[in-house]
């Protein structure tokens, strides 16, 4: 292929994978300028028929071709997605939380990169899960309840400590504030004695042991290191590298440990990826998500199909369900809507508010005993009414 | 926000770009559009606020797709509506 050729290829009006693909296939090959005017004339008219007509009504293909297929997944699967025991929910019930947009999936879980020096490493490896993990007070020491004196002792355990990277002086500090900020505890009060490593802490009144026992309760679960959303962690060892996976997921909490790579790291959480990184990443996130939950059930969608889903998801900004409170829920028609739930609400708060129903959709000539308007539009959308 | 996070750099997130007035111009022409027409994005995202774009601008992003390879799309800033 000579220069020109490429020249001439890169000025066509084709997607730049095409681009690639064609030079990488004209690359070794020695082709005359007719030849080559003609590969270009095939692969243009090629390109063009593979196009979606203007006006298709892309909306239905892609709601049958995901559906269709849909109904061939197993209802409910809840079962280990391979990667190190942490259990994900998968196939339909997965599918749905995605199209759904809830706040939270019922499995948040994240997918931790490290930096090239953390990630080579598992000892370094094991010490970024340690700042991500959250671990509870009982697991750095032996607490006792001293019944005589009213107060639970907390002896740490120095060599813990020292493996897990924490000085004792920090777990000293968080602890009691921990209790009173995160767990609403705040009926008692603490000294400690940091050579020892020990801290008491007694409740405000001594009437009875079961402010001793709930204290000593919440002294337990009180967690000191890691973020408190993400349960556990696994080291594992993918394609040469040390990669972290989650129970749990706090992406901006996790961006702040230090060690994780902030340009690869990921949550099965679409929302907080919206939050954290913008829509854009969300719309990514929807697809990835989307299509790997489809093809982890040996379903082949086109991914054309979900991008146009994610797209739709959004368009006005923020993630918003495929429902009747997302995208389909902004149905004009009163008489739609009152067909669909609560009829009667509907249609007194439509009395109330003089509402007009144009009876410009489906269900609301069907209900009126009209035929129905029928078609893409398109003639209303291209051709410009007279006067 | 943490100081060493750069949302642009992120795998999942496209370049995002201010697009001059006039090539605004030649979208709506092309197109036969108005701004009304595009997708949105809140003036607030951590992206649109990196570019420093304004609400009433329009950004360009630079997806990778799946398909095209490369894709670019549009979405006019507004602000964010409030609850």
């Amino acid at each position: 292929m000579t220069p020109e050729q490429e020249q001439v290829i890169d000025n066509e009006t084709l997607p730049a994978k095409t681009k690639e693909q064609l030079k990488k296939f004209l690359s070794e090959k020695n082709i005359s300028d007719d030849q080559f005017e003609e590969i270009i004339e095939r692969v243009n008219s090629e390109y063009m028929s593979t196009r979606i007509e203007a006006c298709e009504a892309v909306g239905v293909i892609a709601a049958q071709s995901i559906g269709e297929p849909g109904t061939q997944m197993t209802m409910r699967t809840f079962h280990y997605a391979g990667v190190a025991e942490i259990n994900v929910t998968l196939g339909l019930p997965r599918l749905i939380e995605i199209m759904d947009a809830r706040k939270e999936p019922s499995t948040p879980t994240m997918t931790i990169y490290l930096e090239p020096e953390f990630g080579a490493d598992r000892d370094r490896a094991r010490e970024v899960s340690w700042q991500i993990e959250a671990a509870t007070l009982q697991e750095f020491g032996d607490i006792t309840i001293d019944m005589q004196d009213m107060q639970v002792v907390v002896h740490l355990n120095s060599a813990v400590c020292e493996k897990r990277k924490i000085p004792v002086g920090t777990i000293i500090e968080t602890a009691p504030r921990k209790i009173r900020e995160r767990r609403h505890y705040r009926d008692f009060e603490h000294e400690s004695d940091e050579k020892e490593g020990v801290i008491n802490f007694m409740p405000k009144s001594r009437e009875s042991y079961q402010n001793l026992f709930q204290l000593a309760e919440h002294v337990r679960k009180v967690i000191v290191q890691g973020i408190d959303d993400i349960e556990r962690v696994v080291v594992r060892k993918e394609s040469g590298e040390y990669i972290l996976y989650t129970e749990g997921s706090n992406l901006k909490d996790v961006f702040d440990v230090e060690g994780v790579d902030t340009r690869r790291t990921r949550t099965n959480n679409i929302n907080e990826i919206s939050q954290v990184l913008g829509i854009e990443a969300a719309r990514n996130a929807i697809i990835h998500e989307a299509v790997s939950t489809l093809n982890e059930q040996g379903i082949l969608v086109d991914v054309r199909h979900i991008m146009l889903v994610a797209d739709m998801m959004c368009l006005e900004g923020e993630v918003k369900q495929i429902g009747r409170h997302g995208i389909a829920g902004e149905k004009e028609s009163v008489l739609s809507r009152a067909a669909f739930e609560v009829t009667v609400n509907h249609l007194l708060d439509a009395a109330v508010a003089n509402e007009v129903d144009e009876l410009s959709g489906v269900t609301e000539n069907v209900i009126v005993g009209q035929p129905i308007q029928l078609g893409t539009g398109d003639v209303k959308l291209i051709a410009k009414p007279m006067n | 926000m943490s100081t060493k996070l750069n949302v642009l750099e992120h795998v999942m997130v496209p370049d995002h770009k201010i697009m001059s007035e006039e090539e605004v111009g030649t979208l709506f022409s092309t197109y036969k559009i108005t701004s009304e027409h595009l997708p949105k994005i809140y003036h607030d995202e951590p992206a649109v606020k990196i570019i420093g774009a304004k609400a009433g601008d329009v950004v360009r992003t630079i997806r990778t797709s799946h398909t095209a390879g490369i894709a670019e799309s549009y979405r006019l800033v507004v602000k964010r509506p409030k609850k």
